[in-house]
């Protein structure tokens, strides 16, 4: 299986490559990708060292254009895909179904990895993309139960790719709404959730209160650590109860399963965090890489090495990991 | 004249209610009516038999009935339902996910989509218009400008693609595997004891300055505030929209239909307000604001 890291910079680039990455990926600094934060990502000077850094250590480059582009945006979006081309790039991560035609027509050539962002939550999705735009992959979402992806990877058309470690949606991708319903910014529109201008901070009698765009999406007692205010993650009120309504801020972590998601016949493992620092980057990169060559070794004996958990532990939101909906009773 | 469409329920409700409900809308000024689960594949008090029954008395009454298809498409049960819906030639189908485009298209059956279905540009519209589709909902989230421009561009490109916006209702935000009200009932999705049935019209879930920000249903989140476009209709009509979609509601949604009727036809001014259930409201999404946002 491949190990696929994000890179939010050339550093974050360096260090996955540095600690065994197979292949990272990356976006442009505009809202052309899912990562739209400020001081993050490539312009193409930058992305043209990246990618002759990760070739010349032996790693592939994918870029992810994987917003969905309206019509006043349309030739930023084409351009994007031009300039991927242009650059070398290994593969396109891309959603939008006019967006993945432009590309399958332009550059047919150039490898055409489903986005989680498209939702594809079945093989006769899988299907239609890969009859109309002949995509080579697909990077499932993370709302699937492992029983669910084996039914998928039983009959998938295409590689399949999933979400390994970090920030955990549990909405489908690509189809929440939630962030522009509350800011004027989604995921889909800007690649932007829960935008950080929408994002205050207060210091109160009460606690310490995290609000988006005024509304208030959680309140810190004393002694509890507080988390950024992803919409989804905050707590709410129903019928008089206060609690995490929706999810609690915890991140998805599914090294215990490997063997299974080989067993399964999963191409690649994909990390979270083109928001991260290279620091994380290569902590994360070096503990997955080790479990991926122990899987390698000896399949049958596989067994996670406590350390291993303890590291990405320490790198989780509020410390708690979860294998998320992998696991059925999740739900 | 300006199209009006009753969108398929989104709640859970008992049979019974789902079988008055349609009763009623047989005699209400819609145009199309969407019929069908699309959120929840457990929610099974109709099954598709009885959905084709009331499809047929709905036709008999001069409705465009449309069998909509589940959202979030999952297990392999889901794709046999799937399956039968798209292999019946009697009725239209609406499209909500990737794997109904597929089988709808493979079947060679006409299509329309659903405002989960991400149609963000006219390139989108023109790959699904080679697979057979007929008409278009606008996705939530986008509003009043994109809609022009998309509009327009269908024109110069010669295509005929009708339009349906989202113009009454709770708005469907977003969909997941895990269920919020079993969450909220303390109690596995799995064994979820049906407590949808108990909420009619949502969970609401409030900030803690009770502040309304969604309504849980389900597998699904609906905003916190109604959308309505009463006074858009105007607005529309001169843009070039086709038809607009009211959400179904349990109680009252024959004067909700009846006032979008009078204002189509002129016959009362758009700026009367509407009143029916107590919820807040908003239009934000139209003029490109946050979707809460309630322009005066």
């Amino acid at each position: 299986m491949e190990l696929v890291c994000p890179a939010g910079s050339l550093p974050a680039l360096k260090a996955a490559v540095d600690n065994g990455a197979n292949a990272v990926y990356l976006g442009f600094k505009d809202s052309t990708n899912a990562r739209q934060f400020k001081g993050l990502n490539f312009n193409d000077k930058r992305a043209a060292e990246g990618i002759e850094y990760a070739h010349k250590n032996g790693a592939r480059v994918f870029c992810a254009i994987n917003t969905f582009p309206q019509p006043q945006g349309w030739k930023t979006w084409t351009a994007a895909v031009d300039r991927a081309a242009t650059l070398g790039i290994d593969a396109m991560i891309l959603a939008d179904m006019g967006l993945l035609d432009y590309a399958a027509s332009r550059y047919p050539q150039i490898d055409r990895h489903l986005s989680v962002q498209g939702s594809a939550t079945s093989y006769e999705a899988l299907r239609f993309y890969k009859d109309n735009f002949g995509i080579r992959r697909a990077v499932l979402p993370r709302v699937l139960s492992l029983d669910q992806i084996r039914g998928l990877a039983k009959h998938s058309p295409v590689e399949l790719e999933v979400f390994a470690f970090g920030s955990l949606c549990i909405m489908a991708e690509g189809r929440c709404y939630l962030s522009s319903y509350i800011t004027d910014e989604s995921p889909n529109t800007r690649g932007a959730c829960s935008p950080a201008k929408a994002v205050r901070w207060q210091e109160t009698s009460q606690g310490l209160e995290s609000r988006l765009n005024g509304i208030l999406i959680d309140r810190y007692g004393k002694g509890e650590s507080a988390g950024y205010p992803t919409l989804c993650k905050g707590r709410f009120e129903v019928e008089g109860s206060v609690y995490h309504a929706i999810e609690e801020p915890v991140s998805l972590n599914t090294i215990d399963l490997l063997p299974q998601l080989q067993e399964l016949g999963i191409s690649a493992v994909k990390i979270e965090g083109r928001q991260r620092s290279p620091a994380y980057i290569a902590d994360v990169a070096r503990t997955w890489r080790q479990a991926l060559d122990r899987l390698e070794n000896s399949a049958a004996e596989f067994a996670v090495d406590p350390a291993w958990n303890a590291t990405l532990a320490g790198l989780s939101e509020g410390g708690l990991t979860t294998i998320g909906a992998y696991h059925r009773k999740w739900k | 004249m300006l199209k009006l469409s009753l969108g398929p329920v989104l709640w859970f409700w008992s049979r019974q209610t789902v079988f008055d409900f349609y009763a009623n809308a047989a005699e209400w000024p819609v145009d199309t009516v969407y019929l069908g689960e699309t959120v929840c594949a457990r929610r099974r008090e109709l099954k598709l038999a009885d959905w084709l029954e009331i499809a047929g008395v709905l036709k008999d009454a001069g409705k465009q009935v449309v069998l909509s298809t589940q959202t979030l498409i999952e297990s392999e049960a889901d794709l046999r339902l799937l399956r039968r819906i798209c292999s019946q030639q009697d009725y239209l189908i609406e499209a909500n996910d990737q794997s109904a485009l597929q089988l709808a298209s493979n079947n060679n059956l006409p299509f329309v989509t659903g405002p989960g279905l991400n149609i963000y540009n006219v390139a989108t519209l023109k790959v699904l218009a080679k697979r057979g589709l007929k008409g278009w909902s606008l996705p939530v989230e986008l509003g009043r400008e994109t809609l022009i421009e998309l509009i327009a561009e269908l024109k110069a490109e010669g295509l005929d693609l009708p339009a349906e916006v989202f113009a009454w209702g709770f708005l469907p935000l977003a969909w997941s595997s895990r269920c919020f009200t079993a969450r909220y009932y303390n109690l596995p999705k799995d064994n979820c004891e049906f407590r949808c049935l108990q909420h009619p019209d949502g969970l609401e879930l409030r900030s803690r300055e009770a502040q309304e920000l969604f309504r849980l249903n389900g597998t699904s989140t609906l905003s916190g505030a109604r959308y309505d476009l009463l006074r858009e209709l105007p607005d529309m009509v001169a843009m070039g929209v086709d038809t607009v979609r009211l959400s179904p509601e349990h109680q009252g949604m024959a004067e909700v239909v009846q006032r979008f009727d009078q204002v189509r036809r002129g016959e009362i001014p758009y700026s009367d307000p509407l009143t029916v259930r107590e919820a807040p409201p908003c239009n934000g999404y139209w003029y490109g604001q946050p979707g809460m946002d309630q322009r005066a």
